[in-house]
């Protein structure tokens, strides 16, 4: 079956599900993506009417992760009587995975939502295809068998999907909401069950056999192009502060500047705060205007925490994220010790 | 003082690092205190910063002291188990060995930013591993990666 046939019929079902949810008066709004104005995007929606239902789309172009708008909750999904509304939410695996790491974080009551699961079969890395393409303006994309095909004026080209799919995605695991068993109702698609999640992080390593100058260089180099527009930010489901760490002016400890210095504290630091807590879904790198991929940061914060805590985020809600826990037998092999 | 007789002093063969030391106020500034009335030598290459606990070192502390041109960084604290606290240190631990691997990750020489517990009766232990850092950050050179340009 083509990818195409299998995204029309995930996007049947979300309908299915949604407008049976809202009919039955289970969610009182459902948060799901629609049809971007350009070519190579989608948009996130808020629906709460049943007949906006087939506005609901699903493609490999659905990046935006969904759970950013329950924390802290859009003004839509708050009603002044009943407080907080039931939300049903359109739901890939990092999704989920957000969804229970913020539950982890007492962010969010799972209680209140339902998700509705969808298997995913990878998203397309944009800003890729946009880079090879150019200046020429894409004006139609789709998808047929294992090839995106981009159309413009006059031109035609195809891409394979496989190849050209986000690094994170490449190498998911967890590619529909992992399941819980205290919330057995929680999820009324598609549920996962996640034995199996060995990685090699063969990527990570590769880098990380480089010597200091080399990576320095690498890390310069891509990141030198950072605008600071805190996009990466925006769109990350794991950055809720009410004053970011960049916003804190009383007094300026941090460099607004775009010199190349202030840029790596920028990333540096997020990537501190990310640790434990990203659930690779790649929307960072996916909204970036000036096209950086930030997945091998993300895949290298996986890889410690994987190997120092044993802790994947986003499977558990009852586990305490590895920060703000310690324990008395943590490795210290960093540390200075006397000969 | 102009860049260039800056960079003419760090490319001076008698150059020594400067370091800053951030020493927890119940055990490594103690530590440091007892070295210093114990007499005994170690480098005067660190400055210190007396910091309530080492889970008060936020990272950005010592990102922020590597953007300010300092050579190297030290966070030392209470030995595991000793904290004032009771568990700061444990929770800075993690912290750090995260910071530590992003760092060398990110392309700082490994030995720039270093950490270390030390007693308030380990002066001797203080003097010695103050002695191995500076020793270190002396084989790394200058700092210039984090050098802004304006």
């Amino acid at each position: 079956m083509g990818i195409e046939s299998q995204n029309n019929e995930i996007q049947n079902k979300i309908r299915e599900i949604a407008r049976d949810l809202l009919k039955e008066k289970k969610v009182d709004v459902i948060i799901g993506y629609k049809k971007g104005t350009l070519p190579l995007v989608s948009q996130p929606i808020i629906i709460d009417k049943e007949e906006d239902i087939d506005t609901l789309i699903w493609n490999n172009l659905c990046y935006v992760n969904l759970a950013k708008y329950l924390v802290p909750r859009v003004p839509k999904l708050i009603d002044p009587e009943k407080g907080n509304l039931k939300v049903g939410i359109v739901s890939k695996g990092c999704v989920g995975r957000a969804l229970i790491h913020l539950a982890s974080e007492k962010k969010i009551n799972l209680n209140e939502i339902t998700i509705i699961g969808i298997p995913c079969n990878g998203i397309i890395n944009r800003q890729r295809i946009e880079m090879e393409i150019g200046e020429q303006e894409i004006l139609e994309v789709s998808i047929s068998g294992d090839n995106i095909i981009v159309k413009g004026e006059d031109f035609e080209k195809t891409f394979p999907f496989e190849e050209y799919m986000n690094e994170l995605c490449k190498v998911c695991k967890i590619k529909s909401p992992p399941s819980i068993s205290k919330f057995p109702n929680l999820c009324v698609g598609d549920y996962q069950e996640y034995s199996s999640l060995s990685t090699d992080f063969k990527d990570v390593t590769e880098f990380e056999a480089k010597n200091p100058e080399e990576k320095w260089e690498y890390i310069k180099d891509s990141l030198s192009v950072c605008t600071r527009c805190y996009a990466c930010r925006e769109a990350c489901p794991m950055c809720y502060c009410n004053l970011c760490f960049v916003d804190q002016n009383k007094p300026i400890w941090f460099g607004k500047t775009t010199d190349i210095s202030d840029i790596i504290v920028y990333h540096l630091i997020r990537a501190m705060h990310m640790a434990g807590r990203c659930v690779a879904c790649g929307a960072c790198s996916s909204v970036c205007p000036m096209g950086i991929d930030l997945y091998l940061i993300n895949r290298k914060l996986e890889k410690i925490v994987k190997e120092r805590f044993n802790f994947t985020s986003g499977l558990d809600p009852d586990i305490l994220p590895p920060m703000v826990d310690f324990k008395m037998e943590d490795a210290e092999e960093f540390m200075l010790e006397e000969d | 003082m102009t860049e260039s007789s800056l960079e003419s002093k760090k490319n001076n063969k008698d150059w020594e690092p400067k370091i800053i030391a951030f020493l927890c106020n119940w055990c490594s500034y103690a530590g440091a205190d007892l070295a210093g009335v114990s007499r005994i030598q170690y480098p005067p290459s660190i400055r210190v910063v007396r910091v309530p606990c080492s889970g008060r070192v936020n990272p950005y502390f010592i990102i922020k002291s590597l953007t300010d041109g300092w050579d190297g960084v030290i966070v030392s604290g209470c030995h595991p188990g000793d904290c004032h606290y009771i568990s700061g240190n444990l929770v800075a631990r993690r912290r750090f060995a995260i910071l530590n691997e992003l760092l060398e990750f990110f392309g700082i020489e490994p030995g720039r930013v270093n950490f270390m517990w030390a007693s308030a009766a380990e002066g001797e232990r203080f003097a010695v591993l103050i002695r191995k850092a500076t020793e270190i950050v002396k084989k790394l050179g200058p700092n210039k990666k984090f050098e802004k340009k304006w």
